[in-house]
């Protein structure tokens, strides 16, 4: 009859930006953690923050990441759920569920990122569990096909984080931080404790997986090495300013900043 | 037995006596009874309360007696079990105690307790409207085990993030091919608040479901009170394909016959011989008194049982 077709309204196209970050200021008293920074992210990108311990880069991550609000400024993220809002403007609850839902995090130290009291196997699913997945073989399955993707005996799937080497428990991490396939994974020094070769072939994993998933990721390093091998694009800090900004190569072959300029050429020579 | 028994100290009323009514000072039982107010507003939400010093050791049921002072009367009549038996040592003392300080009478028999305190057990004879059950805990924090930190778990509650209790049940199937957990077995309550009903065996945890009575758990070391107010839904945590359930014995009650109730072992000799015989002493002898005999009723152990209790006797075939 008069049946009225109800036509849904067309999906407003998402907007490429996955990340704002404007006039980000963090002040500890007298202190500046980082001053006034400023960038835009879009999805797939892998955005380098590098810099020598002390120049903020710790700083700019904790805020991004949530950890840490800061003292002026705004980090926009857009996220599945509330699409792209200020961080800090949702609720303590909803910006948690936001960072299980959409973010991972994966620490320099697996101490920090990883549950030493619980198997590896566990770890890697326990994301699957806080966003409400209760089927304990499905859940199984998952774990397993992410402890293979990043190359980890499955035979020791039960044993706890510390039985595993420092690389092992770096790849139980990744897993970890990959199984919910989030939007956006900070990477703190993921490479950080590890011997060199170690680090060459966890880093080769990182940029495979980085690739094939189509990842967006913010890796903190003072490794210009790591830098080259895993950004898009950097950004350079010393005393809480980014002093240079721009394509990873670029950055690199024909670096702008002098301080960017020693850091280049003092570790590349090597 | 199943009398009410007349272990009143003096019959002075209350005011007389030389010491404050059930131990405690008036504002601190008001203290409690405002914790317990709240804690049934909140159903299994830990209600933070200025726990006391009390006359014996952390871990012996300070929570459960600060509660049971807080609510008892002259009129009240008090059972107190340790691991489902009326006459262990601890359950014998705290009877007494609130026999001595708030004269009331006490009893071993389920259905006439007004208040039944315990540390291991609920009765397996069904609790009844207006009863009170008072359960002392050691860890009130279900989450504790997994995240240390008191800030992230009142976080967890607050918003009601309870994936990190699965990891252990996920734990569990993955070392023993089933949730292996038997006491102090995680439940929702009311769908809202994860609880730890510890340390009651999992074999418990459907009594708590619906209860016509109302719960009160104490945990005195760690300054928390929570509760569970009549008919409501208390749920055990379980995954989709590992629903939750509960022990079960090929055996029955050696003494008894039963087949519906909490078992003990227990050993008979170095021989290796040994038998079930029901956890809840009480509700054994009442089966047995009403004729109900178990495949080793005619055993000397079991002869020698008096009424009341088969567990002190069976000790004293341990010690045998
Ligand atoms: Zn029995």
């Amino acid at each position: 009859m008069n049946a009225v077709l109800k036509v849904e309204p067309k999906t407003i196209t998402e907007p490429q930006v996955l990340l704002q970050v404007r006039n980000l200021t963090k002040l500890y008293g007298q202190v500046t953690g980082c001053l006034d920074v400023s960038f835009d992210m879009r999805a797939g990108e892998v955005l380098g923050i590098v810099g020598e311990s002390g120049s903020g880069k710790t700083t700019l991550l904790n805020c991004i990441s949530g950890k840490l609000a800061p003292t002026s400024g705004t980090i926009a993220f857009n996220a599945r759920r509330h699409g792209l809002k200020d961080i800090y403007a949702l609720s303590e609850p909803d910006r948690r569920r936001m960072q299980r839902e959409d973010w991972g995090f994966v620490h320099q130290n697996p101490r920090d990122g990883l549950r030493m009291r619980v198997s590896g196997g566990a770890n890697v699913a326990e994301p699957l569990m806080n966003l409400g997945q209760r089927h304990y073989g499905n859940m199984r399955q998952s774990t397993i096909a992410w402890l293979s993707r990043v190359e980890l005996d499955l035979k020791r799937i039960d044993d706890k984080p510390r039985n595993f080497s420092g690389g092992m428990q770096q790849r139980i991490q990744i897993a970890r931080n990959l199984i919910h396939n989030p939007r956006l994974v900070f990477m703190d020094e993921p490479t950080g404790g590890l011997d060199v070769s170690v680090q060459a072939r966890l880093l080769d994993l990182l940029r495979e997986l980085v690739r094939d998933l189509g990842l967006a990721a913010i890796i903190v390093t003072h490794d210009m090495a790591v830098a080259r091998l895993m950004a898009d694009r950097l950004l350079v800090m010393k005393g809480g300013n980014v002093v240079e900004t721009g394509l990873t190569d670029q950055v690199l072959d024909d670096p702008q900043h002098p301080y960017t300029q020693l850091l280049v050429s003092s570790v590349l020579q090597i | 037995m199943n009398e009410i028994s007349e272990i009143k100290i003096d019959n002075k009323p209350p005011q007389e006596r030389y010491y404050t009514y059930a131990y405690l000072d008036e504002q601190t039982k008001r203290m409690i009874r405002r914790a317990i107010l709240k804690a049934l507003s909140i159903p299994g939400y830990q209600v933070p309360f200025g726990s006391r010093e009390m006359p014996l050791p952390y871990g012996w049921g300070t929570g459960g007696i600060q509660l049971t002072a807080a609510i008892i009367g002259p009129n009240d009549v008090y059972k107190c079990i340790d691991q489902g038996a009326d006459d262990t040592t601890n359950a014998v003392s705290i009877r007494r105690f609130f026999a001595t300080v708030a004269d009331v009478a006490t009893t071993e028999d389920t259905a006439k307790a007004t208040i039944i305190q315990s540390r291991h057990r609920i009765p397996e004879r069904p609790l009844q409207s207006g009863q009170i059950m008072v359960l002392q805990v050691p860890q009130p924090e279900p989450l504790r085990s997994l995240e240390p930190r008191e800030t992230e778990t009142r976080a967890m509650h607050a918003y009601e993030e309870y994936g990190l209790q699965y990891v252990s049940l996920y734990e569990n199937i993955s070392a023993y091919g089933r949730i292996a957990a038997t006491a102090g077995y995680p439940v929702m309550i009311d769908e809202r608040y994860l609880m730890s009903p510890s340390p009651i065996p999992k074999f418990d945890n459907p009594k708590l479901d619906m209860s016509p009575a109302i719960l009160l758990f104490g945990a005195g070391r760690e300054k928390r009170i929570y509760a569970v107010p009549p008919y409501t839904k208390v749920r055990s945590l379980d995954f989709e394909d590992y629903p939750f359930e509960t022990q079960t014995w090929d055996e029955v009650c050696a003494l008894c016959g039963s087949d519906t109730s909490y078992l003990d072992e227990v050993v008979l000799d170095d021989q290796g011989n040994h038998m079930f015989v029901c956890s809840d002493s009480h509700f054994c002898a009442e089966r047995r008194e009403n004729g109900h005999l178990g495949p080793l009723a005619g055993h000397s152990l079991a002869q020698k049982s008096d009424d009341s209790n088969a567990n002190r006797v069976l000790q004293e075939g341990i010690a045998k």
